[in-house]
């Protein structure tokens, strides 16, 4: 059993390899051109300057999780709200297809 | 007190970005908070061999410029929760990393990790220097070759001349990890041996990394090779060089691959 389970396992890194490549080569190709910005730094300053403008956001209470992926990629901006109604997290998400 | 380990060679492509990987995990793994912190601004890596390329949103650049918090920044492994990774960014501004913003930074870093790990791009200038100015001990990956050897006498001397330590009279630990190593090469005198290096570099050996399949298989599937293949001889090399970093006395073996009766069949109808 061990022995089938090491074939198939050297046998299917290359695909993934080539997979992970492509994901990130295509990202890295429309984001890292000439004169482009980063659009998730951009986007993460956009979205807090907004709501800066309504209410004191502590910068150290946002997290920015990303994960691109070959269709669409999620950005997921999470900020603790302080003090309205139930002091709870409010959560933000908002994805970008490519 | 947290150590700051800088992995760096001069040479390209002899296996830093792989032996930050694999030791960042290897010492995540004995439970200590650990973090690995690419250096190679512009062509960063170490984030595609640990596999968390698709989540970088923020980097060490960000983190300097003020665009965004240390704790944005640094990415959580998903396999550790003992494990982060604080990735280069791909700008092509050769100073983007300044000397006060790396040594904020690192500061931070110390607050809040056992284990620093610095990933050095290949090279002399700059960012090499960046990588190891704040360093309290190196790991200098090695070749069994000549160029590899000779460049990694020139960081050696860069360590004790132009790092923090350096400037205070102190003296930088410094370890030898021989990678791609072929033993039966080097019996038969086509390589470099152990001796060979150890002679010329004179500095003390922490680990000797055989060539190996798991290697290249692990970066191909985006994890440390101490996190893909733990029982591969390449990660119990990684292993025992841990053990010895963190001061254990365990004498340095070239582990060998442990055979399956897959394998030996099949080596035996190859040969």
């Amino acid at each position: 059993m061990s022995f089938l389970a090491n074939l198939f396992n050297r046998k299917s890194s290359a695909p993934v390899a080539r997979d992970r490549l492509q994901i990130l080569l295509a990202h890295e190709r429309a984001n890292l051109g000439e004169g482009k910005s980063d659009l998730l730094v951009q986007l993460q300053k956009e979205i807090m300057e907004v709501i800066s403008r309504h209410i004191a956001v502590d910068q150290d209470k946002v997290q920015v999780k990303l994960d691109r992926g070959s269709g669409c990629s999620m950005l997921e901006i999470d900020i603790e709200v302080p003090g309205i109604e139930q002091n709870g997290k409010e959560k933000k998400g908002d994805a970008h297809s490519v | 007190m947290a150590q700051v380990l800088v992995v760096t060679s001069g040479k390209g492509g002899v296996g830093k970005t792989t032996t930050t990987a694999a030791l960042g995990a290897a010492l995540a793994k004995t439970g200590k908070s650990v973090v690995v912190v690419d250096f190679d601004v512009g062509l960063r890596n170490l984030d595609l061999v640990m596999g968390a390329e698709r989540r970088v949103v923020f980097d060490l650049v960000n983190v300097i410029q003020g665009d965004a918090k240390l704790n944005q920044a640094l990415i959580k492994d998903k396999r550790l929760d003992t494990l982060s990774l604080l990735p280069a960014s791909q700008t092509r501004d050769k100073d983007a990393l300044t000397e006060e913003g790396v040594a904020k930074v690192m500061a931070e870093l110390k607050e809040k990790f056992d284990w620093v790990v610095c990933d050095s791009p290949a090279g002399i200038e700059r960012g090499a220097q960046l990588a190891m100015a704040h360093a309290d001990q190196a790991v200098i990956v090695t070749n069994p070759e000549v160029s590899s050897v000779r460049d990694s006498d020139r960081i050696i001397g860069m360590l004790d001349s132009t790092t923090e330590k350096a400037k205070t009279g102190e003296k930088m630990p410094k370890h030898l990890l021989l990678t791609r190593y072929d033993p039966a090469r080097a019996a038969r005198g086509e390589m470099l041996s152990v001796d060979d290096v150890l002679d010329i570099l004179s500095i003390p050996l922490i680990g000797i990394i055989p060539e190996s399949q798991d290697v290249l298989r692990s970066s191909n599937l985006g994890a440390p090779v101490t996190l893909a293949a733990p029982e591969s001889a390449p990660a119990r090399a990684y292993f025992e060089a841990v053990r010895r970093l963190a001061g254990e006395k365990v004498d340095v073996t070239v582990p060998t691959e442990k055979k399956g009766l897959f394998d030996w069949l099949f080596k035996r109808g190859a040969a």
